[in-house]
């Protein structure tokens, strides 16, 4: 059973307290962008083996969003961080490289 | 090949079993095919067999990366219907139904088709709407089923609670021609038939990387050394978005993990299907005797080949208020699948940027059903460059906003 640390109030939530919520920081496309850019931004979405980056809400809990760093391959969880950016924050960035060197996830590595 | 009947059972019972041959042979990969399938599962196998068999192709080989129908062809509960609300829909998996019919005498292999008749339940109003709207649409398009009353819900399903406070059995929709199948059955008898096509299935054997040269592909790497191909076919369920990117595309495809359980094998109790889409469990009695039961899918990506734990719990729970006396049953096994979640619910049989490319893919929590009519599909796709069962289906629709939206009609249990 996969267990997250919720950024905001702390409490370690298995997974019946929360909600998974798809792919973590999209780059969102309105009106007036491409086709490629509103299609990639509607339905591509990172279906990686390995390393995988997302969104979840701790939706019997605090209520409140977040995102996690997983890997799809073991249900590793490498840290939770903040909803409030754009990227993922270093300190998570280096304790994935120090589990699964070489790693990439879009234009992260 | 020597055929299977009556008379070759009766002849080897009189010499102790010892003249069987092999079923298929394992060949080692050759240097060139004409076509290469990826995946020797239930859909490549029937992409080989109808490629051979229709089309005359038969320079073909079959990769697997582990063995011949371990994946979801293994791991699926084996219902097969047809009652979809979408025309292209209704059209290829009618196809597929009608196919599951002969398909023992085709292949020369009992696959074990039991036409028991499968009901889904309509346990709110909402359903009922839906589910008498896809019988109206399933009349037009030539898929018999009828929307049923709860008395003969009962009639049908003698151990069902039709007045659960909570979940009220309100009707259902009939298909009658709808069953099961034995799964492993239907992998072995393509596998058999597509071997004595003299067709190659290679188990063991991962393919790395797909080479191409100008736009188009000209072979795969694979565990066992480069292997040169015409044309190549994807047809691997929950591992297409790994595909895909040796191929040099991406697909609108999530993967996640669905589960199944059996319970301990009991008298039969239960002679017809019945899937209950509200609280997402499904459920038919194999011929072992065994409650076979399926439930929803997973909300994130996942590869692992298993489920949460609380799922089960979730379905269980539910079913045990409509069907009472399973709840004194003790569960055996639990396992499960990766599946390739599209966003309309619909599968993907498409041609790719990648000339002589072809894939098969996003059936996700219902594939099992689809393999006959999958495989013919896609073999007149790869045969011919076009096929009017696949032309709804094509990778492109989600940019044209041309969806199949079936995730309305069919719920989760799909």
């Amino acid at each position: 059973m996969l267990i997250l640390e919720c950024p905001y109030c702390g409490v370690h939530a298995e997974e019946t307290e929360l909600h998974a919520g798809g792919e973590a920081h999209l780059k969102r496309f309105g009106p007036g962008s491409s086709d490629d850019d509103f299609e990639n931004y509607l339905f591509m979405r990172e279906n990686p083996k390995g390393v995988h980056f997302e969104r979840w809400r701790h939706v019997n809990g605090c209520g409140k969003w977040f995102h996690a760093a997983r890997c799809t391959m073991t249900l590793e969880v490498f840290g939770t961080y903040s909803a409030q950016t754009t990227e993922p924050p270093k300190d998570i960035c280096d304790k994935i490289s120090a589990k699964r060197p070489g790693w990439s996830w879009r234009n992260f590595s | 090949m020597k055929r299977y009947s009556i008379f070759a059972v009766a002849r080897e019972a009189a010499r102790y079993h010892t003249g069987w041959d092999r079923a298929w042979a394992s060949p080692e990969p050759k240097k060139k095919y004409d076509a290469i399938i990826i995946g020797a599962g239930g859909h490549g196998l029937a992409t080989a067999y109808y490629l051979g068999k229709n089309h005359g192709i038969k320079n073909v080989a079959i990769l697997e990366k582990g063995w011949l129908g371990g994946g979801n062809t293994g791991r699926n509960t084996t219902i097969i219907r047809s009652n979809y609300l979408q025309d292209p829909s209704a059209a290829i998996y009618e196809k597929s139904r009608s196919l599951y019919e002969t398909m023992s005498q085709d292949l020369n292999y009992n696959v074990m088709f039991s036409p028991r008749g499968v009901i889904m339940l309509a346990q709110t109003e909402h359903e009922v709407r839906g589910y008498l709207r896809t019988a109206h649409a399933n009349a037009q398009q030539g898929v018999a089923t009828e929307f049923i009353g709860p008395e003969q819900v009962k009639k049908l399903v003698p151990i069902i609670n039709i007045h659960g406070p909570r979940y009220p059995v309100l009707g259902g929709l009939w298909q009658a021609r709808g069953g099961t199948a034995r799964h492993d059955a239907v992998a072995w008898g393509y596998a058999r038939a597509c071997s004595d096509m003299g067709m190659d299935v290679i188990q063991k054997c991962e393919v790395t990387g797909v080479r191409r040269e100008n736009g188009r592909v000209v072979g795969v790497d694979t565990t066992k050394g480069a292997i040169d191909c015409d044309k190549l076919g994807i047809v691997v369920a929950g591992h297409t978005s790994d595909l895909a990117e040796m191929a040099g595309f991406r697909l609108p495809i999530e993967s996640v993990a669905l589960q199944a359980l059996v319970s301990e094998p009991i008298k039969p109790c239960m002679d017809v299907v019945v899937m209950a889409n509200t609280v997402h469990g499904y459920m038919s009695q194999s011929d072992k005797g065994e409650m076979v039961i399926g439930g929803g899918t997973d909300g994130f990506n996942n590869y692992t080949q298993r489920g949460s734990f609380h799922h089960i719990e979730e379905t269980v729970r539910a079913l045990v208020e409509t069907f009472p006396m399973i709840s004194r049953l003790k569960m055996l096994r639990q396992w499960g699948g990766i599946v390739d979640m599209t966003g309309d619910r619909s599968p993907i049989l498409s041609k790719t940027p990648v000339d002589g490319v072809f894939v098969n893919c996003g059936w996700g929590t219902g594939g099992f059903k689809a393999i006959p009519g999958s495989g013919w599909a896609m073999a007149e796709l790869m045969a011919k460059g076009q096929s009017p069962l696949t032309d709804e289906f094509s990778m492109w629709r989600f940019r044209e906003g041309k969806f199949i939206d079936e995730s309305v009609a069919a719920g989760v249990a799909h």
